[in-house]
């Protein structure tokens, strides 16, 4: 646990002495006890997180105060400086996105490369992506090998269907929140506000896909491997006993680039972009090829298509 | 102030007895203090020391949350024949049944609790300052119904031993119309729970229009499998008077509940089988395992064992009217609802998982003493319930002459 971090973060609100001292106090307990699920922060910190309201009823300058403390929690938890952004969504945006199950080879560079970019825990092997094998010709997802793992993929006779959050349009796992902690963005993402979900998992359930995980303990992420480039909605360490999904690298995709799937992909077979501008990669699929979407009958509108060539 | 002299009479009345009876208490407040300690091991560690995964996340909690939900809905079944039927023998232990509904309910939000990855949050529920996602959210409603359920069940007990207490009648047209919403409102806290289930496309086992009934029938037999056996021991342990006819009634409303249960039982599996498609894999993996996997045959058949042959007890007159045949099909009954409406429900839905996954869960070691500790919070929440009830009704506990009585168990 570093303090140098902390005198670096401040908010300025209150004089330096009395910080100190506080920041003394929590040293102190959070020494004693080191409790996973709080992070070790200061009693000022837990104090202000116990009573930190959602997202999105939060000031510009609650937000700024609470990317703060993330931040220090951070640098205490895993002794990493870490930059929390709160980048909003641009206006006449909505994402969308395909992947072209025919030149899939079932690499997983994108699940990889997923867990990298998104911060996942490395000893609950949560992972946002999963790609299903299956034999050619059969598509019932019973069928599916989800753990395989051949000398060489792709495997003679079999083909790769990576499947992950659809970013559904009228998504039943924020109808199912009790408390409001996941809904929509404007450009369409699906998001969870980390710091309100009660960890009910009701929106588990509810998912027909399988995208949502939980931190059934604290993740764990090497320091060195960490992302500092994060999003409060998005790739931010988690706490201990709350939801989390894909979020279409809402830190990534927000300023523009791609999400590190698709970054990731040696094929080519993914395609991200703006359903809005006409003149996208991802419009163009949509207009130009056979596109459908995984269990479409069950109308959660999922904004993730496939297709082939 | 009356109320408060009425409060603490009944609060004094709850912790006196003779010996057995604070054995009693103590030993189950052991089993709380041990479920406490094994769930500060979760607390502290996470729910990770669940046998609970991202495949199964909903595990044992939840199935209990399931099944005590219908316990407290069966209430109903005294309170109807008390209220509307005007059945003196029915009104005598009318508040039994109600302080039983509300230590089930206890029970119930106990387990909701339990399986909370972030119990410090709760207050995000409140309306206000936190967010309610209400009507929307079927688990905001089930929150909504399961606190007013518990409040009606406190509140007109209370009305009602209150006025006895002052030596009055309590107002008929006073508490009546509590009495009704009470009768409407238990129906709504199954279906609810049924809902919060059945809402779900995206687990064809419980996505079928059938669980919302399935759920009452199968409260309305295990209910009053679990009052019958009650009513005896207070029948014996007190001079409290419970009439026979009491039970007869039970038994019968039981007997048929469970005829109609198991109907419904056989609907669902002739629905899934006879063109087994996608929407049958569940029930595939329950009754007869799946890839390998069948952790829950042998439960499912057992539970289908104890209905059959508790039913075949129930529908035979000369048995049923035998008190052991009848408490043996009691428990029967209980145990089989309670593995067909707890595990036998809830873990299905997610096997296997909606991308085709098979993966078991089994309850830990936690999970198990945790949900002892609930049970054992609920039968003693009930025992110092029933033990004021009992006492104001036999008129120990009054206005004019408070703690003059000698105590007489």
């Amino acid at each position: 646990m570093s303090n140098e971090s902390n005198s670096g973060n401040g908010g300025g609100k209150f004089d330096q002495a009395r910080r100190n001292f506080l920041r003394g106090i929590g040293l102190g307990t959070a020494a004693a006890v080191a409790q996973p699920a709080w992070g070790g922060q200061t009693f000022q910190d837990t104090f202000a997180d116990f009573f930190q309201k959602d997202y999105r009823r939060m000031s510009a300058e609650e937000i700024e105060a609470a990317l703060e403390r993330i931040e220090r929690k951070a640098e205490a938890r895993y002794g990493v400086e870490i930059d929390c952004q709160n980048t909003l969504p641009q206006p006449g945006v909505v994402y969308g996105y395909a992947i072209n199950i025919s030149r899939c080879k079932g690499y997983r560079d994108c699940v990889h490369a997923c867990v990298k970019e998104n911060n996942l825990g490395r000893d609950s092997q949560v992972q946002y992506i999963r790609v299903l094998q299956l034999d050619q010709g059969d598509f019932n997802l019973e069928h599916s090998d989800h753990y395989y793992e051949p000398e060489t993929v792709p495997v003679e006779g079999k083909h790769y269907l990576p499947v992950q959050c659809m970013q559904c349009d009228d998504p039943p796992c924020v109808k199912a929140c009790p408390v409001e902690a996941t809904w929509m963005e404007p450009d369409g993402i699906v998001v969870v506000d980390y710091d309100w979900c009660i960890g009910c998992r009701y929106c588990m359930a509810a998912c027909p896909y399988w995208a949502r995980h939980f931190n059934w303990t604290v993740p764990e992420i090497p320091a060195e491997e960490m992302n500092t480039n994060t999003h409060y909605l998005g790739n931010r360490p988690r706490p201990r006993g709350v939801v989390e999904k894909c979020h279409f690298c809402i830190h990534r995709t927000r300023k523009g680039q791609q999400p590190a799937c698709m970054e990731a992909c040696p094929t080519g077979s993914r395609i991200f972009g703006n359903l809005l501008d006409p003149d996208s990669e991802i419009r163009y699929v949509l207009a130009n090829k056979q596109v459908f979407r995984l269990k479409e009958d069950l109308g959660t509108e999922p904004k993730f298509w496939y297709f082939s060539d | 102030m009356t109320v408060i002299r009425f409060i603490f009479d009944s609060v004094r009345e709850m912790f006196r007895g003779p010996r057995e009876y604070f054995i009693w208490l103590l030993a189950l407040g052991l089993i709380v203090l041990f479920g406490i300690w094994r769930y500060s091991e979760q607390i502290t560690e996470g729910l990770v020391v669940t046998g609970m995964s991202d495949q199964v996340s909903w595990g044992f909690y939840i199935s209990n949350f399931a099944f005590l939900v219908g316990i407290a809905a069966a209430a109903v079944l005294l309170v109807i024949p008390a209220y509307i039927f005007d059945r003196k023998d029915v009104k005598d232990v009318v508040l039994v049944g109600e302080g039983m509904a509300v230590a089930a309910v206890t029970m119930a939000i106990l387990f909701v609790i339990a399986d909370l990855g972030r119990p410090d949050r709760l207050w995000h529920m409140l309306p206000g300052i936190g967010r309610f996602h209400w009507p929307v959210s079927l688990l905001a409603w089930d929150v909504l119904v399961l606190s007013v359920y518990f409040l009606l069940n406190l509140a007109i007990p209370f009305y009602v031993l209150y006025s006895r207490y002052r030596g009055r009648e309590p107002k008929f047209r006073l508490y009546f119309p509590f009495v009704v919403i009470a009768m409407f409102w238990a129906i709504s806290i199954h279906t609810v729970t049924a809902f919060l289930f059945s809402a779900n496309p995206a687990r064809p086992f419980w996505h079928t229009a059938l669980l919302g009934p399935r759920f009452i029938a199968s409260a309305f037999a295990s209910g009053p499998a679990l009052i019958i056996i009650t009513l005896q021991i207070v029948r014996k342990l007190t001079s409290y008077h419970v009439s026979q006819t009491v039970i007869d009634l039970l038994a019968l409303i039981m007997t048929t509940a469970l005829q109609i249960s198991l109907f419904f039982v056989g609907a669902e599996l002739f629905t899934d089988f006879y063109n087994e498609g996608a929407h049958a894999a569940s029930i595939h993996y329950l009754f007869f395992g799946l890839g390998g996997f069948s952790s829950l045959k042998a439960w499912i058949w057992f539970a289908l064992a104890l209905n059959l042959t508790a039913l075949v007890i129930l529908m035979i007159h000369p048995l049923r009217r035998k008190t052991v045949m009848l408490n043996i099909a009691c428990v029967m009954t209980f145990i089989g609802i309670w593995i067909e409406k707890g595990m036998g429900l809830v873990i299905p839905g997610f096997v296997p998982t909606p991308l085709g996954e098979i993966f078991e869960y089994a309850p830990t070691s936690v999970e198990l003493s945790v949900a002892a500790g609930i049970w054992a919070f609920g039968i003693l929440v009930f025992t110092l319930l029933a033990k004021a009830v009992i006492a104001v009704e036999q008129g120990k506990l009054s206005h004019q002459s408070p703690q003059k009585q000698r105590y007489t168990l």
